[in-house]
């Protein structure tokens, strides 16, 4: 039988993405200290923030939950950040319009939608130590399991290793882009804040998924 | 860590600077719906081409200094040494839209060119009219070969002139850009970093530069240079940057051109002096002709040490548009 996750409740699901960063605020603010400005936590905090107020006591689909994350990135937080996830959320939340389920197909069409949308704002490659560096690897290994066949939950579980592999990744890559760029060499050997806090909130949704498959 | 600033809340910087703009100039600026968006609180001629632009804080007087008469029309303002947000350069869209369309000119930044790239699209649905100029005048960000890798930096202040003073003769949208990207790419420059700087929030300096040494081609927000050398004297200096901006081969003898000297926050307004009558000797020495200069503190970057040359040539188009008086905080011309 296939498997689906019953997503229906959208405000909670976003609401963990939020717990999650915010609890991570400081970390991610320390680990972007090391090489670059030293306020992706705070910047990340403060837009998931204005989306929790946003959300509260609110039952919102999980397309309307996304959008509001979305918005609340986009105009609160200026940067790169914003708009790089701001793009991520928009995509998901078309891809997931109208859905009170998704299942493993609907879930890979989700990611890919949210990559696209990024794509579409951005020239970030895989190696210039940014998040897609976690962001692609988690994508390709979830559609790589889904098409060989495995179960949504399967696929959930490798893709979640994949994104854990990706963070780290970056610890001996050289940055490209970004400010930490100006470091050239001197930014090995230290994770990326943005990888990092998209690691954090990719295992945080599968987190989530995993819990609502019935 | 304690710092000498005069600060209240180092989170609370952008906002409590705004006030003050707005509490000291209203002949200047007034608010509008977005906390970090403020349009020209003059008059201006319906059917006029809208000027504006965005980008982070910490380079005053830009960019909101150049909001003003025959300069820009609105200005989205970002955290320090980061991009304004999409709704930001949107609001700024929307408010400087008489009818004519939006000119909406910034700096090549990744941050910026994804924030008003969304701007735009929401600004079309809106039924705002809106065209970009990207400026690209650092010649030390990136090979002429890659030219459309190379950073925006003083040389935005000679677009926006030129543009502002484009609108302000009644050119259309079409038009204004193409005088916009002309000043752009008839400009180059180059600056030298002496010192590093503290944005509050962070509280530590952003990077480094060690005493008696000088980073050429440094970034507005300390990015990375071509080269760090032993500090020189003005006249070594001058040739130091003025020498690859010749190389790129658009000045040459009998050329006429607009000279811009900026410091970077806290280099003296004496020694930029200093430093602009070196660069005035090679110029002169190079036969080409100084037809309008500009010195002093332009486009800055917290209180690094520091200065940027720029140059833009002109043609008989630019001459008259850089002529048009101009009155702006960051910018006064009769």
């Amino acid at each position: 039988m296939t498997e689906i996750a019953k997503i229906d409740n959208g405000t909670d699901i976003v609401d963990d993405l939020i717990v999650c960063i915010v609890n991570n605020r400081d970390y991610l603010s320390e680990i972007d200290g090391a090489i670059g400005d030293g306020d992706h936590g705070i910047n990340m905090a403060k837009g998931f923030n204005i989306c929790k107020h946003r959300i509260d006591g609110k039952n919102l689909s999980l397309a309307e939950a996304f959008e509001t994350l979305s918005d609340s990135l986009m105009e609160g937080i200026g940067g790169s950040m914003g708009p790089l996830y701001g793009s991520i959320f928009a995509g998901w939340a078309e891809a997931v319009q109208g859905k009170k389920t998704l299942n493993s197909n609907e879930f890979k069409e989700m990611l890919l939608k949210g990559l696209s949308e990024l794509q579409e704002i951005s020239s970030a490659k895989q190696g210039d130590k940014c998040l897609v560096d976690t962001l692609i690897p988690a994508i390709e290994s979830f559609k790589k399991a889904n098409e060989s066949g495995k179960t949504f939950h399967e696929a959930l579980i490798i893709m979640k290793q994949a994104a854990h592999d990706g963070r780290e990744s970056t610890r001996n890559l050289v940055a490209k882009i970004g400010r930490a760029s100006r470091l050239g060499e001197r930014s090995k050997g230290v994770l990326d804040a943005g990888a990092t806090s998209c690691c954090l909130l990719l295992t945080q949704l599968i987190d989530s998924i995993l819990k609502r498959i019935i | 860590m304690i710092m000498n600033r005069i600060i209240n809340d180092p989170d609370l910087v952008v906002e409590d600077a705004i006030e003050g703009y707005v509490a000291a100039h209203p002949d200047f600026y007034a608010k509008t719906d977005n906390a970090r968006v403020l349009k020209y609180s003059g008059s201006v001629k319906k059917g006029k081409v809208g000027i504006i632009t965005g980008g982070g804080s910490g380079h005053e007087p830009a960019f909101l200094g150049y909001v003003g008469k025959n300069m820009l029309d609105a200005v989205a303002i970002g955290e320090i040494f980061s991009s304004p947000t999409a709704g930001a350069f949107l609001e700024a869209m929307k408010v400087a839209d008489t009818g004519a369309g939006v000119a909406c000119l910034y700096g090549n930044y990744a941050g910026d060119n994804m924030n008003v790239k969304m701007a735009i699209k929401k600004a079309t649905a809106a039924g705002v009219k809106v065209k970009t100029v990207v400026a690209n005048d650092d010649i030390a960000s990136a090979s002429a070969s890659e030219k459309e890798k190379r950073r925006g930096v003083a040389g935005e202040i000679l677009m926006w002139k030129i543009a502002g003073a484009a609108a302000a003769e009644g050119y259309d949208l079409d038009n204004v850009i193409a005088a916009a990207q002309k000043a752009i790419d008839n400009c180059r420059s180059i600056g030298v970093g002496l010192s590093s700087c503290t944005i509050p929030a962070v509280g530590k300096p952003n990077f480094h530069i060690e005493k008696g040494t000088m980073e050429l081609g440094i970034g507005h927000h300390g990015e990375p240079g071509i080269k760090v050398v032993p500090i020189e004297t003005a006249k070594e200096m001058a040739k130091t940057m003025l020498d690859p901006i010749m190389e790129e081969g658009i000045f040459e003898a009998g050329s006429e051109v607009v000279v811009l000297v900026s410091g970077l926050g806290a280099t003296p307004v004496m020694e930029l002096y200093i430093y602009y009558a070196e660069v005035e000797r090679l110029l002169r020495a190079n036969k080409v002709k100084i037809y309008k200069c500009y010195v002093g503190n332009y486009f800055t970057s917290l209180e690094m040490m520091g200065v940027t040359l720029s140059v833009m040539k002109l043609d008989a188009e630019l001459k008259k548009l850089v002529n048009l008086p101009a009155c702006s905080l960051g910018l006064v011309q009769e």
